[in-house]
């Protein structure tokens, strides 16, 4: 992405903020001590430069109950459902044409997510359900 | 950075600061919710507002020194007489554009932030305090100059305007999709311009829009010469009047893109913040 954000990952702190959020009331509401990783879901056409997500948000979680907590980042692949011939296929960013019949009108199966999908907790004690 | 509704993690929370202690049991919880549900959730609240008030948003994106300003300008000088205009400037080191608009008479609001790279949801708000609402049909958002990250930003307007300027190259969509496959309206500006430059197409611009999925409208104009603002002029009158009547019925828009992505990742079919624990 642009020089910009090499140096200055301003966007990923931003958008740190409402991860952690998330992350501490999960956190929170399962009682737990720690938050030992968190597991985002990102597409290629989020906007988000999964390498700058995951320093900034070692930065953010500084002084919170995720602090030391490892982010990974789960890159999605880019699918589209073609409504012209109705059949799926794998696409890129620059091109979401349908792989078999060439037309535009394409519509996103995946490919720009940007999903909190799951978070691993220290506990006090286990917890039971 | 929420003075809203101070729902950040600040020095209050640091209490929860807390040295490890080994060998404790490690419970792994499924989420599957959006990163940016806070934002999101400030951009329905800004959106609710603008609503009430029959206000249409309209958020511009492009490289810096495409033309937003200018076309901002020219676009209020022909409407101003019909349509009531009110600006937000997202130009983040100085006064300047909003300057250039005040000059128009229309009420203008810079945001300044210092060094945020892109608009969101939170600075949007207090920004939509400086305008009396009730008084405006169009609102412009001119979002900062940068091509990568302010398409991923909801704040709670209705549409997104694209511009690539002439001398940027016709490629610019292949090489940025994120920001072009949000325009629910692309802008080719400059075009007087176009004869001194012999390796921009606009045909070939729109083929790299296309290939991104996208039907939006592509315009080409120039705000220096005046060429092809009717068509820009006429699309604006038709949005104001049909949101006005959108409102009416208790409806309102999403930019694409943000409607594309609610359906895609529709809460329905992901548990949003239904915690399972798995131990
Ligand atoms: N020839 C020509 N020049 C233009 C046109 N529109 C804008 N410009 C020039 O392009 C330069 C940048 O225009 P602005 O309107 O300030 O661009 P901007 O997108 O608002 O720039 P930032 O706010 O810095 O991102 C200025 O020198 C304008 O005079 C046009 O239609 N034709
Ligand atoms: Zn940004
Ligand atoms: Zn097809
Ligand atoms: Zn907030
Ligand atoms: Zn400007």
């Amino acid at each position: 992405m642009s020089g910009l954000h090499r140096t200055q990952p301003v966007h990923e702190l931003s958008l740190c903020q409402d991860l952690l959020e998330q992350v501490i009331a999960i956190a929170r509401a399962h009682q737990a001590e720690k938050v030992v990783r968190v597991i985002v879901n990102i597409g290629p056409l989020a906007g988000v430069e999964p390498l700058l997500l995951e320093s900034a948000f070692s930065v953010s979680c500084e002084g919170t109950l995720a602090e030391g907590a490892e982010l990974v980042t789960a890159l999605q692949a880019i699918r589209v459902y073609c409504d012209v011939c109705g059949l799926e296929s794998e696409a890129t960013a620059s091109d979401l044409s349908c792989r078999h019949c060439g037309d535009f009108a394409t519509r996103l199966l995946s490919g720009d997510e940007l999903i909190l999908a799951r978070v691993e907790l220290e506990s006090v004690e286990e917890v039971r359900h | 950075m929420c003075n809203t509704c101070g729902c950040n993690v600040t020095s209050g929370n640091r209490h929860l600061l807390f040295t490890a202690p080994a060998q404790k049991p490690v419970s792994a919880v499924t989420v599957l919710s959006n990163l940016l549900k806070h934002n999101d959730a400030h951009a329905e609240q800004n959106r609710a507002r603008l609503d009430a008030q029959g206000v249409l948003a309209i958020n511009l994106m492009s490289s810096p020194g495409s033309g937003k300003t200018a076309l901002l300008e020219a676009t209020i000088q022909r409407l101003k007489d019909s349509l009531n205009i009110g600006v937000i400037e997202g130009d983040l080191e100085t006064e300047n554009d909003a300057d250039r608009i005040r000059a128009q008479g229309v009420p203008a609001h810079q945001i300044t932030t210092g060094t945020a790279c892109h608009l969101d949801a939170h600075l949007l708000g207090p920004a939509l305090d400086h305008f009396d609402l009730s008084k405006l049909d169009l609102l412009f958002i001119e979002n900062v100059g940068n091509l990568v990250c302010p398409a991923s930003f909801d704040l709670g307007h209705h549409r997104n305007v694209t511009l690539l300027s002439v001398t940027e190259g016709d490629d610019k969509p292949a090489k940025y999709p994120v920001m072009f496959r949000a325009a629910d309206l692309m802008l080719i500006t400059k075009i007087d311009l176009l004869p001194h430059l012999d390796d921009f197409s606009p045909e070939r611009a729109e083929l790299c829009q296309r290939k991104l999925a996208s039907s939006a409208p592509v315009f080409n104009l120039s705000s220096r010469s005046g060429q092809g603002m009717e068509a820009w002029l006429e699309w604006l009158q038709h949005e104001v009047a049909e949101h006005k009547q959108r409102v009416k019925n208790g409806q309102t828009l999403r930019p694409r893109v943000q409607q594309d992505g609610q359906s895609l990742h529709d809460p329905a079919s992901q548990p949003r913040f239904r915690p399972v624990v798995r131990v």
